[in-house]
């Protein structure tokens, strides 16, 4: 593929994006707003006491006294120019409290993304070969055992063994308060928080990876091209990397794709259990508060961020597999 | 130094319960009521502890939260707190004296407290954070303080407040929660709300804030310049944000903090703290605050407004149940409107009809509302408090005990938003509801009883209830400045209401304060943890 049909199909494809964000911003903005409660009614409630001029004058300071399509307008307008808004609560930018958060989720979910890929890819492909075999009766059972345990219940068996029993690695947090560390000292610390959460999140994942790769890859070796290539004294490890493993590693991209995207949005559980500061707790908060302003913020970074993905997949397709055209 | 001798003077009648007998420099630990042999306050240390749910800010007045007074209580005070019985005790307020007319309250302050930009606090500022700051932002202030008809400084170090009308419960709210004082060169013509200097607090406590990553923890270290000599002992106090109740428990149990309070813990996990040896579970320090939860009733809901339906609801709830079995023993069982930790409290009018189920469904057929084929009387609905596990079970407790006398329970969930706009809206048949009672019924349990508070907000008389004789009763406390008039007063009015039962009162709520036993010091007043830590130590 050349540069300038590539260059057309990002551009056509990111205008597209835009079309789909306003869209999907004017969905949340009515769903937000149909859950019953306020974030005047939330605050009033915590409180503890509240008189009528005080919810009216929170309702007049967060613009919720006009009406809803107005409110909506305005919103489409501020977005449009790059403005996030306030948040009700906390009184500062939302874009700004999401950045703050959008990192840790990342380094998260990056972090979970990447064990999956590569355990999974291996163990797969490991599994494919030892077809038959006791190591790929162990790493079929394993897989199940992951795919099939909810993600929360891995989560606290990790902490059981080994923050209470073994007493290796922190149970909660991203970061040692206090101990003011910076550059290499900090990494590795935040690495020592990062390693639970981001096996629990990992951990599902890559057993998807290994029964997909698995069975992709039994698939591919059974076709005449495999039987060719062995046939022409190709070594049999270049024969599994180049000819099996490639082929089957489409199948997996589309996966990976998708829940590249819903890793984002499905750490919320991670992160409540391992306490990690990451944007989905931000939303969750958000929700029971009542904080629209962050809600809609977090829900237009991540759909962003899906959109995103979906193009790299694309893209990525087009890579992996010549045959494959981008258009 | 004068001004330590004068603060452990203070001690001393916080102390005179357990410590009668220990006198100079041992007091300064103010281990009030501790068992435990007395330690020497030691210097240093880090108290890492657990913040649930994260607060919007660390303002008191711009945000009154359960968590953010617990944070925010080490960086603001108030010119007073409150010792067990509730009595005042100085904190930035010296000493203070009230007219025989008990209209005009002359505060002394104490000398040398600094803000944490370095400013002298003075008069001018605890003007301005009664008059203003909190006149406009606090709900629950608002209406006392618009009783005060002057206030003025004759000297930097003085406060004189002239009342209107004397108000007897008056000196209950200057603590840091109902009035925190706050700086005049910063927040006086600006928008409280939104003014930037909320997202770095500057009080006078003995803690400075530092830092605060949202989602992840606040961190604020020792202010050196603190107005009692040699405090706070601690360099450092930092709040963690843990949202799972299993994560907390866990970080408690392995030591990674030492302090968990108010709901972090939830009951059923109280028990295995008691046991475990190097930890102290804490029931006190809730006296100030005495929360109580009841079983919200809206009356304009039939057959609710029945008086019989109510009586029989009421002895349908076996309350040993709820305090043994819910709350593994946390807390104390309800006897009427009024906590029997709140002032005017009395014991002989507040009788509640005692657990009898079959008397409960006499009373229902006598009313008639007869069974019908399937031992249904009639249905109501129920919105749990969606404030955690315990609620929701009890809850559950309260579908059952009603299925015994034949009336069917449908719950219906809504999170803390929905729920908060349901009540306020009237918008409910049942639900569970605790309200803070702070000290005097006048301040905290009139507003749901009488009908001229009858409105469509939270915390309010949201349920209807209409008596003219209550009215009438709390009226007449609120306006005499006669402890004996008033306690009159309310002592008729609890045992009207206990006939009545405008809401059916449940449980006296305490909350566990499970700490370190290395820490010391934590619960001194009633105002337990929300108190400012300037003496608490790790020794």
């Amino acid at each position: 593929m050349g540069g300038a049909p590539l260059f057309r199909f990002v551009l056509q494809r990111a205008l597209k994006m835009v079309v789909m964000v306003f869209a999907i911003i004017t969905a949340n903005f009515l769903l937000v707003h149909a859950a019953p409660g306020d974030p005047a009614s939330v605050m009033a409630g915590e409180a503890g006491a509240a008189d009528p001029q005080f919810m009216a004058q929170l309702r007049a300071q967060f613009g919720l006294d006009k009406p809803l399509s107005t409110q909506l307008w305005l919103y489409l307008g501020h977005v449009a120019q790059g403005d996030l808004g306030m948040s009700y609560r906390q009184q500062r930018p939302v874009a700004g409290l999401i950045m703050e958060r959008l990192s840790a989720t990342l380094i998260l979910t990056g972090s979970a993304f990447v064990i999956a890929i590569f355990g999974g890819i291996a163990l797969g492909a490991l599994a494919a070969r030892k077809v038959g075999r006791f190591s790929e009766t162990l790493i079929t059972i394993l897989a199940l055992g992951l795919y099939a345990t909810p993600i929360f219940w891995v989560g606290l068996m990790l902490v059981l063994i080994f923050s209470v029993w073994l007493d290796w690695l922190p149970s909660f947090g991203m970061n040692t308060v206090g101990a003011d560390l910076t550059g290499f000292a900090a990494a590795v610390d935040t690495l020592h928080y990062l390693l639970l959460p981001a096996l629990t999140l990992g951990l599902f994942y890559m057993a998807v990876y290994a029964r997909l790769t698995r069975a992709a890859m039994l698939e591919v070796a059974s076709q005449d091209f495999v039987r060719t290539a062995r046939a022409k004294g190709v070594p049999e490890g270049r024969v599994q990397r180049h000819h099996i493993l490639r082929n089957a590693l489409l199948p997996v991209i589309t996966v990976a794709g998708i829940q590249a995207g819903q890793l984002i949005g499905g750490s919320i559980l991670v992160e409540t259990v391992f306490a990690w500061p990451g944007i989905g707790r931000l939303a969750f908060d958000a929700l029971l508060a009542r904080d629209y302003q962050i809600l809609l913020g977090v829900f237009l970074v991540t759909s962003v961020l899906v959109l995103v993905f979906n193009l790299i997949t694309d893209l990525l397709y087009a890579w992996i597999d010549p045959r494959v055209e981008v258009m | 130094m004068p001004k330590l001798t004068r603060r452990a003077l203070a001690r001393t009648g916080l102390a005179a319960g357990g410590w009668a007998g220990i006198g100079g420099p041992m007091l300064t630990s103010r281990l009030a009521y501790a068992q435990t042999p007395a330690v020497a306050p030691k210097k240093g240390g880090t108290l890492t502890t657990i913040l649930t749910p994260e607060p919007p800010v660390l303002v008191l007045g711009v945000n009154n939260q359960g968590p953010t007074q617990l944070a925010a209580t080490k960086i603001f005070q108030g010119l007073c707190q409150y010792s067990f019985d509730l009595k005042p005790l100085p904190q930035l307020a010296k000493s203070w004296t009230i007219s025989d007319d008990g209209k005009t309250y002359t505060f002394k302050l104490q000398e040398n407290v600094k803000f944490h930009d370095g400013h002298p606090m003075t008069a001018d500022d605890v003007i301005f954070s009664i008059m203003k700051f909190h006149m406009e932002l606090s709900p629950r202030a608002k209406p006392i303080f618009a009783n005060i008809k002057e206030a003025t400084a004759p000297d930097p170090l003085t406060v004189v407040l002239q009342l209107e009308r004397p108000f007897e419960p008056f000196m209950l709210m200057f603590d840091a929660t109902a009035c925190a004082i706050v700086p005049k060169h910063i927040y006086d013509g600006t928008d409280y709300r939104t003014n930037p200097q909320n997202q770095k607090p500057i009080g006078t406590g003995p803690f400075q804030f530092v830092e605060w990553q949202r989602g992840n923890f606040i961190r604020m270290k020792r202010f050196d310049r603190y107005w009692t000599t040699g405090e706070p002992y601690l360099d450092e106090v930092i709040y963690r944000i843990i949202p799972d109740s299993q994560s907390r428990a866990l970080a408690l149990q392995t030591g990674q903090v030492q302090l968990t309070q108010a709901n972090d813990i939830e009951p059923f996990d109280v028990p295995r703290f008691r046991a475990q040896p190097n930890l102290e579970v804490e029931l006190k320090g809730w006296e100030y605050a005495s929360q109580l939860a009841w079983i919200e009733i809206n009356h304009r809901v039939k057959p609710l407004g029945d008086i019989k339906v109510r009586q029989a609801i009421n002895m349908a709830i076996d309350r040993n149940f709820i305090r043994d079995r819910l709350w593994f023993g946390i807390g104390k069982q309800a006897t009427g409107p009024i906590c029997s930790t709140t002032k005017f409290y009395d014991p002989a009018a507040a009788k509640l009809a005692p657990h009898d189920p079959k008397k409960a469904a006499a009373l229902l057929d006598e009313a008639g509302y007869k069974p019908d084929a399937k031992g249904v009387r009639f249905t109501i609905k129920h919105m749990p408090l969606p404030y955690g596990e315990v609620w929701t079970r009890l809850s559950e407790y309260f579908r059952t005990s009603l299925k015994a006398i034949g009336i069917e329970v449908v719950l219906e969930t809504a999170d803390a938003g929905a729920w908060a706009r349901r009540i306020g809206d009237w918008d409910y048949e049942t639900s569970v509801n605790f309200l803070s009672q702070y000290g005097d019924p006048t301040l905290g349990v009139e507003r749901s009883y009488v009908s001229t508070n009858i409105k469509k907000i939270t915390f309010t008389n949201t349920g209807g209830y209409v008596n003219p004789k209550i009215d009438e009763l709390f009226t007449t406390a609120r306006e005499s400045s006669e402890p004996a008039v008033r306690q009159k007063a309310f002592s008729e009015a609890q045992k009207i209401l206990c006939e009545e039962l405008p809401q059916i009162w449940l449980l006296e709520l305490a909350w566990p304060t499970i700490h370190d036993k290395k820490l010391h010091g934590v619960i001194q007043t009633a105002m337990g943890p929300n108190s400012s830590f300037d003496n608490v130590f790790l020794a």
